[in-house]
């Protein structure tokens, strides 16, 4: 059970799931614009319950990570970078994942990295990889 | 403002890694010390209170819980409760306080039982946050489910990011931070209790295996079977006892960000937040100060609360903490004076409440301090976070 998944509801699905058609999907208030992580009903700026999925670009940046040696499960592989990207559509919006397609040590608080997807059961994990090792910008 | 209430007591079973005492035995050792510490029976007792409780499930992070704990010792109660969703490790000395302050207790016991060193005995991935927060592969929780399915199987890992932040932004550096871990592990050789006492060198710690970059082996706690209590009484009531009491003079349980390891700032957590509404209801300053027990569930969170809390500059920890000397028992800001959670075991939380009281008391043995009047506490990492500003009492 080295692979944990997250359960899907009515409000994380978009993010859980956009990756099925390649997109990622982030809670953006429809009056406000303001984008809010994790999914939600509720916008905590203007205070409009008018908040619903909107597709963004998948491109940010590393604002933090970590590169794990542990072997927290005997089947878990190591190393790999779990980092924090901030997405570019707006300050401070970020999230928990993993840097992949890359050397992790080659991982760098700043380093431009674009979304990809990896699908496991119903859910594709939105993970990020460098620009500059993607095929395309 | 008023200040009413006070610690008459406190209590801690043996700290063993691991124990081959109960949650029970452990538990019952601690309260039954800080009681009679506190010169009270436990016919006094009419308030529990505990983080986080056992939450229904009995797990070694919190195996007993205020309900268990009246039904162990029998207490005839006005009020009792417990729970993970407050500030922190402390949450449930600020509960208990309120609980006095709202008129509804006289005499509040406060505990932490922990068993995850004999937990791990048995299985070592007792403590992996997959194994808390999923059923069947799928993480329900509303905070870990955000970070179990890209590998978080710890909070160090959570806790990386801010320390790689604060390496990144202050240019903070491996040989300072490792003087956290070299200043609990010398606090530790003079606490007969600690787990690890003997001597640790910076390049003992430079060496030990990298668990996830930045933090190091040397930079994570350690385990262990224990149980510490805390007996907090009125002011009225506080004169019952044979001993000056500690006053708690300021909490600080503020949160004005996000619940969350991911959306709080990276660089100070709630650790600001805490802190800035703790001095605003107190006039001491952070230079009255004599000890400071800050959360060492890793060692980069010491350093945070130290920034956090003005007894350095923002930024300037890491600075201030190079060579040792500053937050050494001899220094102008020691901490963690019994080894704290690096060295002297994770008893989570209410262990920096019972160092604090010892070096008040002036029964810290051959780690006391020269002078104690007033101790800084401060438990949590990320969203959690509570501190409290205990300092002799003047009744």
């Amino acid at each position: 059970m080295t692979q944990i998944l997250p359960e899907i509801t009515n409000i994380n699905a978009a993010f859980w799931q956009g990756g099925k058609n390649g997109e990622l999907f982030i809670s953006q208030c429809d009056d406000c614009e303001f984008f809010i992580h994790p999914p939600s009903a509720f916008c905590v700026k203007c205070h409009s319950r008018n908040v619903s999925a909107q597709a963004v670009s998948g491109d940010g940046t590393v604002s933090s990570f970590s590169v794990n040696f542990q072997k927290w499960l005997p089947e878990l592989e190591t190393p790999y970078v779990v980092a924090i990207v901030e997405l570019k559509e707006q300050e401070n919006l970020r999230f928990v994942t993993n840097i992949i397609g890359c050397d992790p040590n080659s991982v760098r608080i700043g380093t431009p990295v674009e979304v990809t997807f990896e699908n496991h059961e119903d859910v594709w994990l939105p993970l990020f990889r460098p620009k500059e090792f993607g095929a395309e910008t | 403002m008023k200040k009413n209430v006070y610690i008459t007591g406190v209590g801690q079973s043996e700290v063993k890694r691991p124990s081959l005492k109960s949650a029970e035995e452990l538990t019952v050792d601690a309260c039954l010390e800080a009681v009679s510490d506190a010169g009270l029976s436990l016919a006094d007792i009419d308030g529990v209170a505990c983080w986080p409780g056992d939450n229904n499930n009995g797990a070694p992070f919190s195996p007993i819980g205020p309900v268990g704990l009246k039904t162990l010792l029998g207490l005839d109660l006005k009020w009792f409760g417990g729970g993970y969703e407050g500030p922190g490790p402390i949450a449930s000395l600020i509960n208990g306080a309120m609980a006095i302050e709202a008129g509804i207790c006289r005499h509040v016991l406060v505990f932490r039982t922990i068993t995850e060193s004999s937990a791990r005995q048995k299985d070592k991935t007792a403590s992996t946050l997959g194994k808390l927060g999923a059923k069947n592969g799928r993480d329900r929780s509303n905070l870990w489910g955000n970070y179990t399915p890209f590998g978080v199987h710890s909070a160090v890992m959570l806790v990386a990011m801010y320390a790689q932040k604060h390496f990144h932004k202050y240019g903070l550096t491996s040989e300072q931070l490792g003087q956290i871990a070299l200043t609990c592990r010398a606090n530790a050789a003079e606490n007969p209790k600690a787990i690890y006492r003997s001597p640790m060198s910076l390049d003992n710690y430079l060496e030990s295996r990298m668990i996830s970059s930045p933090l190091r082996m040397f930079d994570c706690d350690i385990h262990c079977d224990a149980s510490t209590a805390i007996i907090l009484s009125r002011k009225d009531c506080a004169k019952d006892s044979s001993r000056d009491p500690v006053l708690i003079e300021a909490i600080g349980a503020g949160n004005s960000q996000p619940w969350s390891w991911d959306q709080i700032s990276l660089t100070h957590m709630v650790a600001r937040d805490v802190a800035q509404d703790m001095w605003s209801k107190t006039d001491l300053k952070p230079n009255d100060v004599d000890c400071a027990q800050l959360y060492d569930g890793f060692s980069i969170l010491t350093l945070i609360w130290m920034e956090a809390l003005g007894l350095c500059e923002i930024g300037e920890g890491g600075r201030f903490i190079e060579g040792g000397k500053r937050i050494a028992r001899t220094g102008e800001m020691p901490i963690n004076t019994n080894g704290g959670q690096l060295s002297g075991g994770r008893t989570h939380g209410l262990g920096y409440v019972h160092e604090a009281c010892q070096q008040i008391w002036g029964r810290a043995g051959a780690r006391q301090l020269k002078t104690c009047n007033t101790a800084l506490v401060a438990a949590g990492g990320g969203p959690l976070g509570g501190s409290a500003l205990l300092r002799r009492g003047d009744i």
